[in-house]
């Protein structure tokens, strides 16, 4: 086990190193002149002004070059200050969001965390819970019902049934509306007085003991939660149903019942355990739908986080920020995998003997 | 003179013989034509209710894309019929049944007297801008399924090529690729997609393109692994151990026994990946990087509808139609997967 803990600790950074790669060459399909454009806060007009942006920043220096200027900086021939650089935090400047990159995603970063923490309530308990239920009523109703509905909720496309909730609950009820806060918290929250902690707005009206704020902003983050939740539920309920099912056939679940034990007890000590295993495995799989989702669910409900940031920018072509969202994905996935690579093999002893 | 078959089975007892004894009957006509594991998977698929369901909704979309210029005549000969017709450019969407006066369809196909009107209207409404929705549901039904088609081709070819090589070679060339497909796997597909279609749009256009290469490009390593698993696995069992024995070259050994087994499972991500390539290609247009404005395609007619998520129960049409169509398009594909994933996988037979 350890070997395969080192052998995965050793593989990523060349991973790591792969992805800035990856994202390197796609920043490399565009020509230096219109890169130029992406570095620098207003958009060059004179074709002098082009070719200085590209002269400091090394724009049409050989590819090897430019991938190390790219990530570790470059020493300005004429000024003599360091520009760039990936790992110095440098991801260039966004136009849509009129900040630089990677301040961009700090301030942005939190309000998904938020999302997608809230996300994993109805997804694990729903899909953990419902997908137990099925398997252990195979082919009743239960069972029927929960596969029937997994399939369609597999089947939605996430931004048809955000647009389906915000027109039954938003259009005709108008129980929950887009967005973080109403206008009068959101004045509230700006002017003073509430002090952001984690940036997080629910964390934070509680730890600012204000039960308003919390209550609205969780109103405003139902429609969010269950449209990015309803896919992984399905998939989640799918894995656990049949990781149950398969469970249940063993040979030990037969000699712990002839042993005498109780029904209850063999379900909750032996087979559970062992059947949620295989949910590790798609656990990676979640992580990233969880991600693609909330780009288009955060567009739809107007929601002020990561997702909606890179949908603006793809709108507006701006590179910069797309690459700069893209890289934290591939850092923060590469991290995750790891993690979940490392827990599959702690949690299996199987595979550890193997 | 009786047929082994008979001594061993006497006649008329075969059919009453419980399926794990089944080797004891003749094969029938399908088993003949196309060999006992397609037979049963394809017998799988048309008595399973689900599958046949899901089947029927694939021809279902087919038939539409094949009829595309019947269904929605383009308003003259030079049109380009992926355009859709705007009637006005009023930034209002309009009801169903509104009449029809700029670019009108240029003739009145037979089926037509089956809506009860004599010239043509928007029979689904019409977006803002005046986009009429059943011509771009149609002809979006044709770009789905070409562009659909077109991607998980590619991305299948160039996977299983990939994966071949790796589970054939093996040693470092395996490793090497297997970090490669890695660092793409990396990214969550919709956001790798995104960021590729954007960086793409200056040097192909507002086109088609740039979602189509995105999506291959980030598309191809399912197929990679999927396949590099089968020949690895299929690689130390006895069979191909004999065959070696008995001095079959390896490539040999791959294309007659391991490909032809290893295909079953990728049969089941393929159509999976069908309904998922058309998923995405919709969210990508609704995100504005899919298919210029005005291109026939689904995920376009949702994003006419982007302005008026607020006066969503007046307009509802706008949207309802196109999810209707991307929720039945990818419920085909995947129950069509779903059906032969549980023909195929031996652990859930008895289930």
């Amino acid at each position: 086990m350890t070997t395969y803990i080192i052998r995965r600790l050793l593989i990523m950074p060349i991973i790591l190193l792969g992805v800035t790669f990856l994202i390197f060459s796609m920043l490399q399909i565009l020509g230096p002149v219109q890169r130029s454009a992406l570095y620098v806060r207003d958009i060059p007009k004179t074709d002098s002004q082009v070719q200085a942006i590209i002269n400091r920043y090394g724009l049409d220096e050989p590819i090897y070059k430019q991938y190390y200027y790219w990530m570790v900086g470059r020493v300005d021939t004429q000024t003599g200050e360091k520009v760039g650089g990936v790992l110095r935090g440098e991801l260039g400047y966004s136009r849509t969001g009129r900040q630089p990159v990677s301040e961009m995603l700090m301030t942005r970063f939190p309000a998904t965390l938020e999302l997608a923490v809230w996300a994993m309530v109805p997804i694990i308990a729903g899909g953990i819970w419902m997908g137990i239920k099925a398997a252990l009523n195979h082919n009743k109703l239960v069972d029927q019902v929960s596969r029937v509905l997994a399939t369609l909720g597999w089947s939605v496309p996430t931004f048809v049934f955000a647009l389906v909730m915000l027109l039954i609950f938003y259009a005709r009820l108008d129980w929950f509306q887009p967005g973080r806060l109403s206008t009068q918290f959101a004045l509230e929250v700006s002017r003073g007085g509430f002090t952001q902690y984690t940036n997080m707005m629910t964390v934070d009206a509680l730890l600012n003991l204000r039960f308003d704020v919390f209550w609205d902003a969780l109103r405003h983050l139902i429609m969010p939660v269950v449209t990015l939740a309803v896919v992984q539920w399905a998939l989640l309920l799918r894995v656990t149903r049949s990781s149950m099912l398969e469970e249940m056939r063993q040979d030990y679940v037969r000699t712990a019942r002839a042993k005498g034990l109780q029904e209850r007890s063999v379900i909750n000590g032996h087979i559970r355990r062992n059947a949620l295993i295989p949910v590790i495995t798609i656990a990676g799989a979640t992580l990233a739908g969880l991600m693609n989702g909330v780009v288009v669910t955060e567009v739809i409900f107007n929601y002020p986080g990561l997702g909606k940031m890179a949908a603006d920018a793809a709108l507006q072509l701006d590179v910069l920020t797309m690459l700069g969202f893209a890289l934290f994905n591939g850092v923060l996935f590469v991290g995750a995998y790891l993690i979940i690579d490392v827990l599959y093999v702690v949690v299996d002893p199987r595979i550890r003997l193997s | 003179m009786t047929t082994t078959n008979e001594i061993l089975v006497p006649a008329g007892r075969a059919a009453t013989l419980p399926r794990e004894e089944n080797w004891l009957r003749p094969p029938s006509q399908l088993e003949k034509a196309v060999g006992p594991e397609w037979a049963r998977l394809i017998k799988g698929i048309l008595t399973n209710p689900l599958s046949v369901l899901g089947i029927l909704i694939i021809i279902g979309f087919i038939v539409v894309g094949l009829f595309a210029p019947t269904l929605a005549p383009a308003p003259n000969a030079s049109w380009d019929p992926y355009n859709i017709p705007r009637d006005g450019f009023l930034p209002e969407p309009k009801p169903p049944g509104t009449a029809w006066v700029q670019n009108v369809p240029s003739y009145i196909p037979a089926w037509y007297a089956l809506t009860g009107n004599d010239e043509w209207v928007h029979l689904l409404g019409t977006t803002g801008g005046q986009y009429d929705i059943w011509y771009a549901m149609v002809w979006g039904t044709r770009t789905a399924l070409i562009a659909g088609t077109f991607v998980v081709a590619v991305s299948a070819i160039f996977g299983m090529l990939v994966g071949a090589i790796a589970g054939y070679f093996g040693g470092w060339i395996d490793e090497v690729l297997m970090r490669i497909v890695e660092i793409f796997v990396v990214f969550p597909g919709l956001v790798a997609v995104l960021v590729l279609s954007s960086v793409l749009v200056p040097i192909f256009g507002r086109s088609i393109w740039p979602a189509v290469i995105a999506l291959i490009v980030f598309g191809w390593m399912g197929y990679a692994r999927l396949l590099r698993g089968d020949i690895l696995s299929n690689k130390e069992r006895d069979y191909v151990i004999a065959a070696r024995a008995s001095g079959a070259k390896d490539s040999l050994i791959i294309m007659r026994h391991v490909l032809p087994n290893a295909i079953f499972p990728t049969l089941v991500f393929l159509s999976l990946d069908m309904g998922a390539v058309v998923l995405s290609f919709a969210a990508l247009s609704f995100l504005g990087v899919g298919v210029e404005p005005g291109y026939a395609d689904w995920g376009q007619i949702v994003s006419f509808a982007r302005d008026y998520i607020i006066s969503l129960d007046t307009f509802w049409y706008v949207i309802v139609y196109p999810a209707v169509a991307l929720l039945l398009y990818g419920l085909g594909w995947n129950l069509l997967g779903d059906a032969m994933r549980d023909i195929l996988d031996p652990k859930l037979r008895k289930a």
